[in-house]
């Protein structure tokens, strides 16, 4: 059981029955009144986000998640395979449920899957990602007059802006959470 | 951490409080911080030092001082208050807290407003930022304005503090520097009660821009009214009868008292988006 007071930034716990994680928390108490705890949470099987103000009285189940070291293998059509890297189990996630994250998934990647009751809800990939750029169009040295970033793909089919420098058949460094380049990989 | 830049900017906001009250033939005082006996307040949490509890507010000790014929006194210093942690609370903080006999909230209302201005005028001398003339609005109409629910009927359901900070407060920070003043009597355990209608007490809070700063009311006079208020709080959040307090306040005459917290002073002076950016070191960093 969770009380008030362990309500924070990124805690994960069951409301009305779904699972949810907390967002955005603050902390208020008006003169001579009671604690009270706002909470922005989004429901983990939904997406869906919600305004929530609790007092210090209120009690909470932590939600019944798992996090499991994981091995993306290959994807199928729209069924993403992974194998738990203890025990060889495979399982299949659904396209929709990894979102953004597609983007930046190239086979035996290694992530952390959440499950919810038995069941994978969610994806976590490495914050930073190295991938081949597969399209980009050459470099005009001298070119001046130009804007100082230029679109390539890479081997996932993800788009994004790089500098001019980036050639075809580079590798590049992906930061996951804002889908933003780093830097060049010296192979 | 504090910036070296507000840290002078929260001297300075130190000293214009002190030169403020002492034109004004306030004594200043430091009174012990740690107490064996605390005023009974269900929605504070104490800390304790060894036999003894740490203050959650001077104004036991100052109400006695007052009571002995000390009619001017402030205090500025520390207060501590268990699990008060936010982006405007710390669990240790610092509060001025002055009081005045002779005088009411209204008169404590226009010092209040006098004494914030002269520190704006201090720290941002081109830009006040301040209103021409800080506005005043009831608790009850403040509740008619921004929710469906009368400040009455809330505080009966037991959702005051809930509307009161999800929806009044946004709706207050819309309208600058404003006191907001009559609380229902149930929740001003040390302020006297309006004569006119003893459903209301003599209580203020000064916002700015939505940050609750000051605190102050009318002090209860009546010590056997009061030892009954407290009898209720103690039933409700436990505690121990402060009863040198009680015997001393036979002795208070007519008068007012508020509390200012200090670092949300400096919070807006300085602009600061969190408490931490104001005070030396945050809890976290010490």
């Amino acid at each position: 059981m969770y009380s008030a007071s362990d309500l924070r930034k990124g805690l994960k716990l069951m409301l009305d029955g779904d699972p949810y994680i907390i967002t955005d928390f603050e902390f208020s108490k008006p003169g001579k009144g009671q604690s009270l705890y706002r909470c922005k949470m989004r429901n983990l099987l939904s997406g869906n986000s919600t305004v929530r103000t609790f007092r210090s009285n209120d009690k909470f189940e932590p939600a019944p998640l798992e996090e499991r070291d994981m091995q993306f293998l290959y994807a199928q059509g729209n069924e993403y395979n992974f194998m738990d890297q203890e025990n060889y189990e495979q399982i299949a996630m659904e396209r929709e449920l990894l979102g953004e994250a597609v983007n930046f998934m190239i086979d035996n990647m290694e992530v952390k899957v959440l499950f919810y009751d038995g069941r994978p809800i969610d994806i976590t990939l490495p914050i930073f990602v190295n991938l081949t750029v597969t399209q980009a169009d050459p470099w005009a040295k001298g070119d001046t007059s130009g804007t100082d970033t230029k679109p390539v793909t890479v081997e996932t089919g993800y788009e994004l802006q790089v500098p001019p420098f980036i050639e075809e058949g580079q590798k590049i460094q992906i930061d996951t959470r804002s889908g933003e380049y780093m830097t060049r990989v010296k192979e | 951490m504090i910036s070296s830049a507000d840290l002078v900017l929260r001297n300075k906001v130190i000293d214009t409080l002190r030169g403020f009250l002492r034109r004004r033939g306030y004594l200043e005082v430091d009174t012990p911080i740690r107490l064996p006996v605390l005023i009974p307040e269900g929605n504070i949490e104490p800390v304790q030092s060894g036999e003894f509890f740490l203050q959650t507010s001077p104004e036991i000790c100052m109400k006695r001082l007052l009571a002995h014929g000390h009619d001017r006194l402030f205090q500025i210093g520390h207060c501590f208050r268990k699990n008060e942690r936010g982006r405007y609370h710390l669990p240790e903080f610092a509060m001025l807290e002055w009081y005045r006999a002779g005088a009411d909230y209204r008169d404590l209302m226009s010092e209040t407003e006098t004494m914030v201005r002269d520190v704006f005028r201090a720290v941002k001398p081109f830009n006040t930022g301040l209103p021409r003339r800080f506005s005043k609005i009831t608790v009850a109409e403040a509740f008619s304005r921004f929710t469906a629910t009368p400040a009455i009927d809330a505080v009966a359901a037991g959702d005051f503090d809930r509307l009161l900070v999800d929806e009044v407060e946004p709706g207050l920070k819309g309208m600058g520097s404003v006191f907001l003043y009559d609380y229902p009597a149930e929740l001003a355990s040390l302020a006297r009660l309006r004569p006119d209608d003893p459903r209301m007490a003599e209580r203020f809070e000064l916002y700015i821009n939505g940050v609750e700063l000051v605190n102050g009311f009318s002090e209860l006079t009546d010590a056997g009214e009061q030892r009954q208020r407290f009898t209720v709080e103690i039933a409700a959040g436990g505690g121990a009868m402060p009863e040198a307090f009680l015997a001393d306040l036979e002795n208070l005459g007519p008068a007012a008292g508020a509390a200012l917290g200090l670092d949300r002073l400096v919070m807006l002076a300085a602009d600061a988006a969190s408490i931490d950016r104001v005070v030396a070191f945050a809890p976290e960093d010490i």
